[in-house]
């Protein structure tokens, strides 16, 4: 055995444990171990990566002295690999531009429990990308949701603790149904690790007999996680949640928490009730449908918000929605362009809330369209950041969103009966997409005029030094996933294709 | 042929025009859309938003017929509403007792969960951790990853109310000052309650014994590091109630809690690391697993579960005094 193989598991085990450090810190070396931490993680995931891409396979690895059926046990592939590469960049990025914000908005004392919250996220993120063990997955949800309230509620000001406790409860609506999903299928396969489990459950569908819990479990399993991930009808916690947490805390909890979750359930798809039986249950039919829903209802929502950060936020349930679809498409090309999906969005809209920081610094703290005007001549850099993100969401060439939204619609042939639904639904969002980014792009370049309402005194404020590294990185990514996505495509599809 | 417009001002290019330039919203038909909103950080305490809420009221229940209506339709909604909701609940209800019925009857003894992973846990369980009770050595040893992840769930729990609870006594918030002093109720202590302490006296001892009994014998009878740390922290807050923060605070402040907590966790995440680098790379593990029966056997789960009760004692002990005055 190699000792590359065993990143993963260091990863994880070195984010928990410099969460638990952090607990007696000040605020600023917590936040400076926090940073190192996610640095080494990183690497450690570009490690494994890339040992999965040399081997060209994946590999389980044995957490304590017990094989499969009877200890934990985490796995590790190409697609993991991956993704807890981007997982980790994001993470960096959204931390080091956020800072100077951070420390603003967290009293002094609760700065070190802030960078807390970070680490376990960072260490659940992952264990949510390697576990291969059902319960695990549980236990890491639970730390995600309550790491993901205190990011929210650490700003304690206006109406932070109503998104809290908002999120709080949808989140454990979700883990409940994910939690009675994962029992019943306890009940009728008797494993809780993914592999042995699937055996039973393809047994059991090759019998016929447990037909209707099989049913209840899907279901119960993908709404639970779709309601914490913020799938359309599920969405209502999400304005808030990301309008009114610290900047960083809305670019993670956008960018990467609900990712994770999708990425569980795409591996519970895969690994556990097996795609085959999913599309011919219909249930990924109702994914389909209600992605769709969001990808339209979600942009809506969008063009009537007057507050730009809950616009962006609104945006976010557009973008799930299509990621909801590409998986309700029925193909791997769907599922592969679902997955890219992911990257692309997490790397956008970070982009998106962390520029949008740098512009209200400008316009002294407002997020309005009438303030907010002329603020990328105040602020270039951030201005520049903004209109690459909007331009990425709408999906304009050389950029992440334009790959996806072609995977999107290439993907959409392979199923006759969902193709022409999805291309006119493409179409219809990706106009409404550009109606409500471009409007606030225009916005932020247009002089302001005589008559429009002051700015308070003294509104421009310098942005510190990690908020510009972040934007021109994010700008980087964007443009990396947007002109390079080839090898990431075919990562993606190998990744997949080691689900099996 | 092109039709001359003479009232621009009017007309619909016009009007997206200038939504496009945010001066306005369509929805608030041509008002000017953010003189209108306040910013939504102090909606809900400033006095504006009171009067506008009145405003509202008196428009609704005056006798614009228009909002008579619109009123009463919020009205149906709302019951309709709640209708729905009722029927969707017994809806969901009625499809999971359905699925309840069609599961495996328990206790039968070709259920799918009789199988080979509780057959292995119970024929060698003891052989293989050492731990005479099966459900710790399950916990603590073949599944101990998930229960490391449990115990940080306690601790991030812990952190998160320490974020909503805590009032910090330095702070340059005035408010936080005010509430640090109104909410100190130790003014008020000791209470000198001679019933209570008189109890106290006799059980606090006998709990605390207890407590350390249940986390000590963990591996060899029923209990554990969560059961005994939670007898453990009720036994702080009862002498905690009898005798007051006066004399709580000679033995046990906030340092020691997180002195406590930071050992604990860090000793479990160092232990449970040696033990899956081991096993996942099939070295051989140095540690004993004893005498199975006697209280120093089953390798590492005894002193992981005297970490996992001290965690548990503290933060039950924490939450206790962060809900009654913010603080230890």
């Amino acid at each position: 055995m190699s000792f590359v193989q065993n990143f993963p598991f260091f990863s994880i085990i070195l984010a928990m444990f410099s969460g638990i450090v952090s607990s007696v810190l000040s605020g600023k070396k917590a936040r400076n171990l926090s940073l190192a931490m996610i640095v080494v993680t990183t690497a450690l995931s570009a490690g494994t990566l890339a040992f999965c891409l040399k081997t060209g396979q994946s590999y389980t690895y044995m957490m304590g002295h017990f094989p499969a059926p009877w200890g934990n046990e985490i796995r590790a592939g190409v697609l993991e690999g991956v993704t807890a590469v981007l997982f980790g960049v994001v993470m960096f990025l959204s931390v080091a531009g956020g800072m100077t914000h951070t420390a603003e908005d967290v009293e002094d004392g609760k700065l070190n429990l802030f960078y807390i919250m970070i680490d376990l996220m960072l260490s659940s993120l992952l264990a949510l990308v390697y576990t291969n063990d059902l319960f695990t997955a549980y236990v890491f949800v639970e730390i995600n949701t309550i790491a993901g309230c205190g990011l929210i509620m650490i700003r304690q000001k206006g109406r932070s603790m109503s998104a809290a406790i908002r999120y709080m409860i949808m989140s454990q609506l979700g883990s409940g149904l994910f939690l009675i999903g994962l029992s019943l299928l306890y009940d009728v396969t008797g494993h809780l690790l993914m592999s042995p489990a699937k055996e039973s459950v393809e047994l059991l569908v090759a019998s016929g007999s447990y037909r209707l819990p099989l049913l209840v479990i899907m279901a119960v399993v993908s709404v639970g996680l779709a309601i914490k991930s913020g799938l359309y009808p599920f969405h209502y916690w999400i304005p808030d949640t990301y309008g009114y947490a610290t900047p960083t805390g809305s670019a993670v909890l956008s960018g990467l928490v609900s990712k994770g979750y999708i990425f569980l359930l795409i591996k519970i798809f895969y690994r556990v009730i097996g795609y085959e039986n999913l599309v011919g249950a219909q249930m990924i039919n109702v994914l389909y449908l209600f992605g769709v829903a969001g990808m339209v209802m979600g942009s809506v929502h969008a063009i009537q918000e007057t507050d730009t950060r809950r616009m962006i936020a609104y945006s976010s349930v557009a973008q799930i929605g299509y990621i909801y679809m590409g998986i309700g498409l029925g193909t791997t090309a769907g599922m592969v362009a679902a997955v890219f999906h992911i990257f692309a969005h997490s790397a956008t809209k970070a982009l998106l809330f962390i520029s949008a920081v740098g512009l209200y610094e400008v316009s002294g703290d407002r997020k309005d369209f009438v303030s907010l005007r002329g603020a990328a001549y105040r602020n270039p850099l951030a201005g520049i950041g903004f209109a690459v993100g909007a331009l990425s969401m709408v999906g304009f060439p050389m950029l992440s969103g334009f790959i996806s939204k072609l995977l999107f619609a290439t993907s959409a042939f392979d199923s006759p009966t969902k193709m022409l639904p999805t291309l006119f639904v493409l179409a219809v969002s990706t106009t409404l997409n550009a109606i409500y980014f471009l409007r606030l792009v225009i916005t932020l370049y247009s002089r302001r005029r005589e008559g429009d309402k002051p700015l308070p005194p003294n509104p421009v404020k310098k942005s510190s030094r990690g908020l510009k590294f972040a934007i021109v990185c994010f700008i980087g990514l964007n443009l990396v996933l947007g002109m390079a996505s080839q090898p990431i495509v075919q990562a993606i599809t190998d990744g997949l294709a080691m689900f099996e | 042929m092109s039709r001359k417009k003479d009232n621009y001002e009017t007309s619909r290019w016009r009007k997206f025009k200038s939504w496009v330039d945010g001066e306005t919203d369509p929805l608030d038909h041509g008002m000017e859309a953010h003189e209108a909103i306040p910013p939504r950080e102090d909606i809900y305490d400033s006095p504006a938003h009171e009067k506008a809420v009145k405003e509202e009221l008196s428009r609704i229940y005056g006798e614009d017929r228009k909002a008579v209506l619109r009123a009463r339709g919020i009205r149906y909604f709302q019951r309709f509403y709640k209708v729905m909701s009722v029927v969707l609940c017994l809806g969901i209800i009625m499809v999971l007792l359905w699925t309840v019925a069609s599961l495996p009857i328990t206790g039968n003894a070709s259920n799918p969960d009789n199988n080979e992973v509780a057959a292995r846990y119970i024929e060698k369980g003891l052989q293989e951790t050492g731990a005479v009770n099966i459900v710790t050595g399950m916990i603590l040893d073949y599944r101990a990853f998930d229960t490391f992840g449990e115990s940080c769930v306690l601790f991030i729990g812990s952190c998160c109310v320490l974020v909503l609870l805590r009032l910090d006594g330095d702070s340059k918030n005035e408010s936080i000052r005010k509430m640090i002093a109104e909410s100190d109720d130790r003014h008020f202590e000791p209470k000198n309650d001679i019933i209570l302490q008189k109890c106290a006296c006799v059980l606090v001892p006998i709990i605390m014994i207890f407590g350390v009994y249940i986390v000590l014998n963990g591996h060899l009878s029923p209990g554990g590091g969560f059961s005994g740390g939670a007898v453990l922290g009720s036994g702080l807050i009862l002498y905690l109630n009898a005798f007051g923060y006066g004399k709580m605070g000679k033995m046990f402040t906030e340092k020691l809690y997180k002195r406590i907590t930071l050992c604990a966790l860090t000793f479990y995440c160092l232990a449970k690391s040696y033990s899956f680098f081991t096993g996942a790379n099939h070295l051989e593990s140095k540690i004993p697993l004893g005498t199975p029966g006697a209280i120093l056997s089953s390798g590492l789960i005894l002193p992981l579960n005297i970490c996992v009760g001290l965690v548990v004692a503290c933060t039950m002990y924490a939450f206790y005094t962060l809900f009654r005055k913010g603080g230890m």
